[in-house]
């Protein structure tokens, strides 16, 4: 029902930014673009192959295990945060002193850029040096990262656990507080129990943070790069060459081009397909009206 | 003055506004009557300038302000939530639009003080708004309007969230307020009873669509047609479907009397309507024609009694004087007055006939 | 179904309260009958809310016990009470269908399918929701809305009171006549002992058997809605109830002679010696206005300062001898230039101190 207030010099302000977007975005896009369907044998001379590359890298195994690893990673990361932030978000008092205290401490992880974060968990879960490594060892476990792919998935997951699930738990948090006081008290009234009311009072409610939620960590977790880096560079064997990393090696690494630009574009497209699908399953969830709310 | 040619606003494909022309003098009380939806909040934001209408001009004062920004435009607007800055005492609130037109501290002062001697707000002026009570608020959001001296004052609903009471006192204040500074003065409500007390002319809203516009009063006794006649009826208005022969009006093979001028009234189906207080429980001189019923319900407000009945398919609601204890599911015999009628034209619902004004009717 | 008694009750938001002023309840003694139909009538900030939180156990008070007949249910918890209540902005599921939020206290409950399908048909009727029973319960508007948060309270047969918190603030004043008298009928049809807090006298009076009216946290009166309208127990009462309000004006009284706006009248009731603040409460709807002749020397002239035209009635604001009154005519009645104010004498209130006293014979 409410309409922006319109001012067609605000036009003025917007054409500045669409500029640098044109620059920043869709310019090295198309030069991706253009990579994508040549090839050259040096000497600056580029001849036109068509949809050459493209086929090569969908064909290839190589891709096909790097987006397996991607999918399967990107999954456990989904099922691990959105569940373990609304819990977090639940058990996080509503009012009082302790209220700045936990978001301060919700807030700490998202601090710390990723470098750091891959640099400190290396550290950490070295059996040599680290707290963890060590403490791990002494109990008798065989762990070793740098040797163990099974090590190395499960040091990855839960550095990024560590790192992001309080993103989910902060919107899920702004979410919670939003609903008003007399639902608690009408479902109280109706005997419902705790987990009635997360069903059918908590989620719907936070139905819209949560779509933020997964497009955000989705997004980010199927685009991880820096912490397989740091912690293993993609190793071992192959069992962390996630598609950036792969991506990364063909470009910087092989100096392949025009599969390299042919590769970014179909993980683009990927990225962009799948949280169109989350986006429309999720908004359409449990609607069948357009969602409007009273006051 | 205040004047809008054939304006409407669509968005996307649904129509908000249809084609409004309405022309609303300085210093005078303009009401906008309609329930819910019906556009008044719509019709509001384009009159200020939030809004673009999708064609139509808006012109104030002789000149064309259509598509003019709110900010350009000297306008003041209070709504249903009191809004306020939360961060600044009742006194910087006030002095707020003053200071953005650059006035000087020694007017500022003055007219500060002076607008919240008329909103009784004197002894807050140092305290923050969200420390008031709701009624407070409000006027605080009224005495920065008052100062900022517009032409063109809009009150959304400014007292649906407030208590009955302290309605009835601002209802008083407000248009004695705003009259006094030659402001166009537009105030939208849903309740019939709040645009009769306040008077002035009243502008009647239904889908979007204006259906009448006149002094209060007026559109309150000569509804043009069924429509704005439900509209301005609380408790809403007694209809019956009965058909007209040569001005006898006819519920089946039941004489309800004959029309006011019979030569007027075309012969048909038309419906027959009159007000919950325009009805007898007593047979007396004027209310003659009886009709009987069940009672479905009764409420008593200390002084008067609401009877809820149904006769046929009908469902009425009488108003009477004086405290009546009677009981759901028993019979009911009811006297109407014909000099009290209204008759709306059975195809398009226009007015065939109002009541006889009141000493005529007595 | 039960009677509610509360005893001595009063609670107070801080902690540990001192004066009188730190309690937003201040003391109540008062029985709810079985099956009544009662509203808690006042001013924003009157403490109406905070009795009725008590009631359903959403606040734990700070003094007193309140009983569910002979249960002492003050440290219980809402869904032990086994009341319902109606808040003033909806309360409903959003992702269930219209049957499944009334439904939904039933299934909680563990009542067999049978026989919630039963109730909820039941319901469905008697709500008029019948055709939108498989819709989303958001879609609906504002009353039908309402209409399922009382539903879900009324589909428990064996409720023991219903509460309503300004129901009817978010409906639009036609559907608030429907929605009103559906309510009226229910309570009929039902028997519920059914609580109503509101601000508005209208909603009160009309909804009530007994309005109880409170001001700064006390009750002033609990009456039938004719008594609160004939003989209000407080001048506050007088001016809160009636549209406009009572008129209240000092005065001096001798047995059955008063002394009021520069004119003495004669009663036919007499009053013991009274000291302190004395003043007549007399209702808009006791005076009339007349003209000089019609008058014939009964009334005190009027200065007629503003004539406001309602459509039912004419509201005259005016001055006698210099005192505002406010006069309610019939809307047929003509206001005259040499205007009369013509008091009916029985109906005069005296107040002591802004309380009523009652004449001596």
């Amino acid at each position: 029902m409410i309409d922006k207030p319109f001012n067609n010099k605000a036009w003025l302000f917007v054409l500045p930014v669409f500029f640098l977007v044109a620059i920043s975005a869709i310019i090295p896009l198309m030069t991706v673009v253009n990579y994508s369907i040549q090839d050259t044998f040096g000497n600056n001379q580029y001849f036109y192959v068509g949809t050459e590359w493209y086929t090569e890298v969908l064909g290839s195994s190589r891709f096909h295990d790097a987006l397996g690893r991607n999918l399967l990673f990107s999954g456990i990361i989904l099922l691990i945060e959105i569940p373990l932030g609304i819990f977090i978000a639940l058990s996080m008092p509503r009012k009082g002193f302790w209220v700045p205290v936990c978001l301060i401490l919700m807030a700490l992880p998202l601090l710390i850029p990723w470098n750091v974060v891959g640099t400190i968990w290396q550290v950490f879960g070295r059996a040599d040096i680290g707290l963890l490594g060590r403490v791990l060892t002494g109990l008798g476990v065989d762990y070793n990262y740098a040797t163990n792919w099974l090590d190395a998935w499960i040091t990855i997951i839960v550095m990024d656990v560590w790192h992001w699930t309080s993103l989910v738990v902060l919107l899920c948090y702004s979410g919670l507080v939003a609903i008003p006081e007399a639902y608690y008290q009408a479902a109280r009234i109706d005997g419902a129990s705790k987990w009635k009311v997360f069903r059918y009072i908590q989620l719907p409610k936070m139905q819209r943070v949560l779509l933020i939620a997964v497009l955000l960590r989705f997004m980010d977790s199927f685009m991880i790069y820096t912490e397989p880096f740091v912690l293993t560079g993609g190793g071992p064997g192959n069992s962390t060459t996630f598609l950036s990393i792969d991506l990364v090696n063909m470009a910087i690494g092989q100096f392949d081009l025009g599969p390299a630009a042919a590769m970014s574009i179909i993980y683009f497209l990927i990225i962009l397909l799948l949280s169109w699908v989350f986006y429309t399953v999720m908004s359409n969830f449990g609607a069948d009206a357009p969602n409007k709310e009273v006051g | 003055m205040l004047e809008l040619q054939n304006v409407s606003k669509k968005v996307g494909v649904k129509t908000h506004i249809s084609d409004v022309n309405l022309t609303l003098q300085g210093g005078t009380v303009n009401v906008l009557l309609g329930p819910t939806l019906s556009g008044k909040t719509t019709l509001m934001r384009l009159m200020a300038g939030l809004d673009k209408p999708s064609s139509g001009e808006i012109i104030v004062n002789g000149q064309r302000v259509t598509g003019k920004s709110v900010r350009h435009r000297n306008v003041a607007m209070v709504y249903q939530q009191f809004i306020n800055y939360p961060a600044m005492t009742v006194y910087e609130n006030i002095a707020s639009p003053l200071k953005l037109q650059g006035a000087s501290k020694a007017t500022v002062d003055t007219e500060v003080r002076k607008a919240a001697e008329l909103l009784k707000l004197t002894e807050f002026l140092d305290r923050t708004p969200l420390s008031l009570s709701g009624g407070q608020q409000q006027r605080t959001a009224i005495a920065r309007a008052l100062v900022k001296k517009v032409e063109l004052v809009l009150l959304d609903e400014p007292l649906a969230n407030l208590d009955y009471k302290l309605r009835e006192e601002l209802r008083v204040e407000l248009p004695r307020l705003f009259a006094e500074t030659g402001a166009v003065f537009v105030y939208a409500t849903t309740e019939p009873h709040e645009a009769l007390l306040l008077g002035g002319a009243t502008t009647t809203l239904h889908e979007g669509k204006i259906t009448q516009f006149g002094p209060t009063i007026d559109v309150y006794n000569d509804p043009v047609d069924l429509r704005t006649a439900q509209t301005f009826s609380d408790p809403p208005l007694n209809t019956l479907t009965v058909q007209c022969h040569a001005g006898q009006i006819r519920d089946g093979d039941k004489t309800l009397g004959t029309a006011l001028s019979p030569h007027n009234i075309a012969d048909g189906s038309h419906t027959l309507a009159f007000r919950p207080h325009h009805v007898s429980l007593q047979k007396t001189s004027s209310f003659t024609v009886p009709v009987s019923g069940v009672i479905t319900a009764s409420e008593i407000t200390g002084s008067e009694t609401y009877i809820h009945m149904n006769t046929g398919e009908a469902k009425w609601v009488v108003l009477t004087h004086g405290v009546h204890k009677v009981k759901s599911g028993d019979p009911v015999t009811v006297y109407l007055n014909p000099a009290r009628y209204y008759l709306f034209n059975g195809r398009d619902n226009t007015l065939l006939q109002a009541p006889l004004k009141s000493a005529e009717a007595a | 179904m039960a009677q509610i008694s509360l005893d001595k009750l009063a609670h107070s938001y801080v902690a540990k309260p001192q004066t009188d002023a730190d309690f937003a309840l201040k003391q109540i003694d008062y029985v709810w009958q079985d099956g009544g139909a009662y509203a808690l009538l006042g001013p924003s900030g009157c403490g109406k809310t905070t009795l009725l939180n008590i009631i359903s156990g959403l606040l734990t008070p700070s003094k007193g016990h309140i009983r569910f007949d002979d249960d002492d249910v003050t440290l219980r918890s809402p869904e032990q009470r086994n009341i319902a209540q109606v808040f003033q902005f909806p309360v409903i599921y959003d992702t269930m269908t219209v049957e499944q939020n009334l439904a939904f206290p039933l299934v909680n409950r563990g009542v067999a399918r049978s026989e919630i399908d039963r109730r909820v048909a039941d319901m469905l009727d008697t709500l008029d929701l019948k055709d939108k029973a498989r819709q989303r319960a958001r879609g609906l508007s504002a009353d039908e809305k309402q209409k399922i948060s009382l539903g879900r309270g009324l589909v428990r047969y064996d409720v023991n009171a219903i509460l309503f918190d300004e129901p009817l603030t978010v409906i639009d004043p036609h559907m608030k006549w429907q929605l009103r008298t559906k309510l009226k009928q229910l309570h009929e049809q039902f028997g519920h002992t059914m609580i109503y807090v509101t601000h508005d006298q209208t909603e009160a009076l009309t909804f009530a058997d007994k309005v109880v009216v409170m001001y700064e946290g006390e009750v002033v009166q609990i009456g039938t809605p004719e008594e609160l309208f004939d003989e209000p127990a407080h001048t506050f009462v007088g001016y809160f109830i009636g549209s406009p309000g009572m008129n209240v004006l000092p005065c001096e009284v001798d047995k059955n002679i008063v002394h009021m706006a520069g004119a003495k009248f004669t009663l036919n009731k007499g009053y013991a010696d009274l000291v302190g603040k004395l003043e007549i409460g007399i209702r808009p709807e006791f005076i009339d206005v007349k003209s000089a002749a019609e008058a014939n020397g009964a009334g005190v002239a009027i200065q007629v300062t503003a004539v406001e035209n309602i459509g039912r009635h004419k509201i005259v604001r005016g001055t006698v001898n210099g005192y505002a009154i406010d006069v309610l005519t019939d809307e047929d009645q003509s206001i005259p230039s040499d205007a009369y104010a013509v008091f009916n004498t029985s109906r005069f209130n005296v107040y002591q101190n802004s309380h009523l006293v009652r004449a001596h014979s």
